[in-house]
């Protein structure tokens, strides 16, 4: 259900402000998230000044100076510091990315950083993922086959092959589910961006011969037809995928199969 | 959803600090002038009945729908209508599966924004 504002647990309240590293002449103000399970407090925005003469260029990078030289205690998820594990996605100055991958002087102003939206917090910047991954679960991730094993690989053409491109690349990040206004409303029963467009990469693969039950299972007011091409999802997409398009061509074959 | 308020969990903020976009902004408009014609066509239903249930009455019900006021809220309807009317086009175009590149649905929100107002113009010297 639509909830416009947050929970009385859920708001936010001013927080600390760390001192200024000294010496420093270059400096910029980060303004981050913090919520500590532990304490019993609401969450609150902390104030952090980064010395940007001594910083990578990308935000992991100052949120990585500020755990090691400022407050070891913030807490967030990073691996590959190169978009490829997707597990650093956070609310970078108003939009969902990949924190390795989104450089600082893309920003204007301070440097806003929030959990991703409209997500239960672990800590911090770190989001419950539980539900979005079962949803990925859901659409059965994986190849269907019936006709019996081949005796080598399972062969698809090249044609075929493409048609995976834009789609194979997702990393699960989760920047395009909890940009959707209509995840966020809508999320215990909407698959979202995410789970949508994994099931359509299944959907057309030529080597899948479960497209009916795939269909079938996502024939439903809410686990696809909630998605009403707002498009967030696609802006926001760290990858540069689309996955309102893939939506739409689940949506088409729907209507395509009972002509 | 399961296990997602382990602990009392905080809900992280959403339309709190998410970027309007384009994108967004049209299409929740394109719901709330939706909505808002529904009040319209209700405005002119009441005119309807009202001509149909006598001179006297309908005399006063023109009275507030040909008013200064009525004239504000009806010069929105048409803007409303014809916003509407150019997102629905966007829709019928999106459900073919085309112009659903960022580019292409953003130079497609420019133009419903720009469009209406220019339709809503042409709409008012003309009638």
């Amino acid at each position: 259900m639509v909830e416009l504002a947050l929970p009385k647990n859920s708001r936010i309240k001013t927080g600390k402000t760390w001192p200024k590293p000294e010496g420093a002449t270059n400096l910029r103000k980060f303004q981050v998230y913090r919520w500590n399970p532990d304490d019993g407090e609401n969450p609150r925005v902390d104030t952090y000044w980064v010395d940007m003469d001594t910083c990578g260029p990308m935000v992991l990078d100052a949120l990585i100076k500020i755990k090691n030289e400022i407050d070891p205690t913030l807490t967030f998820r990073r691996s590959c510091r190169e978009g490829i594990c997707g597990s650093c996605a956070m609310n970078i100055d108003g939009i969902n990315t990949l924190a390795c991958i989104y450089g600082m002087d893309e920003i204007k102003g301070d440097v806003k950083i929030y959990p991703l939206p409209h997500m239960p917090v672990v800590k911090d910047l770190i989001p419950d993922l539980t539900h979005f991954y079962a949803q990925h679960a859901s659409i059965m991730p994986w190849l269907e086959t019936k006709t019996q094993r081949p005796e080598h690989e399972w062969r698809q053409s090249i044609e075929d092959r493409k048609k995976l491109d834009g789609l194979y690349e997702c990393v699960m990040c989760a920047s395009c589910s909890t940009s959707c206004p209509s995840y966020w409303w809508n999320g215990d029963r909407y698959l979202g961006p995410a789970a949508l467009l994994h099931a359509y990469r299944w959907i057309i693969d030529s080597r899948d011969e479960a497209t009916g039950e795939r269909l079938d299972d996502l024939e439903d007011p809410f686990k696809l037809y909630r998605c009403h091409t707002i498009m967030n999802c696609a802006k926001t997409c760290p990858k540069g995928l689309n996955p309102a398009k893939a939506i739409a061509e689940i949506k088409k074959m729907m209507v395509e199969r009972q002509l | 959803m399961a296990d997602v308020n382990r602990g009392n969990r905080p809900l992280s903020p959403h339309l709190q600090v998410y970027r309007p976009q384009l994108n967004s902004i049209t299409s929740i408009l394109n719901r709330i002038t939706g909505n808002a014609m529904l009040v319209s066509a209700f405005l002119i239903v009441w005119w309807l009945i009202a001509a149909a249930s006598g001179a006297a009455y309908f005399d006063t019900v023109d009275g507030l729908i040909t008013s200064f006021l009525g004239d504000v809220v009806m010069s929105l309807s048409v803007l409303g209508l014809w916003y509407h009317a150019l997102g629905g086009i966007r829709h019928l175009i999106w459900d073919t599966g085309r112009g659903l590149e960022v580019e292409t649905a953003d130079k497609m929100g420019w133009a419903m924004l720009i469009g209406s107002v220019l339709l809503t113009i042409i709409t008012l010297i003309a009638v």
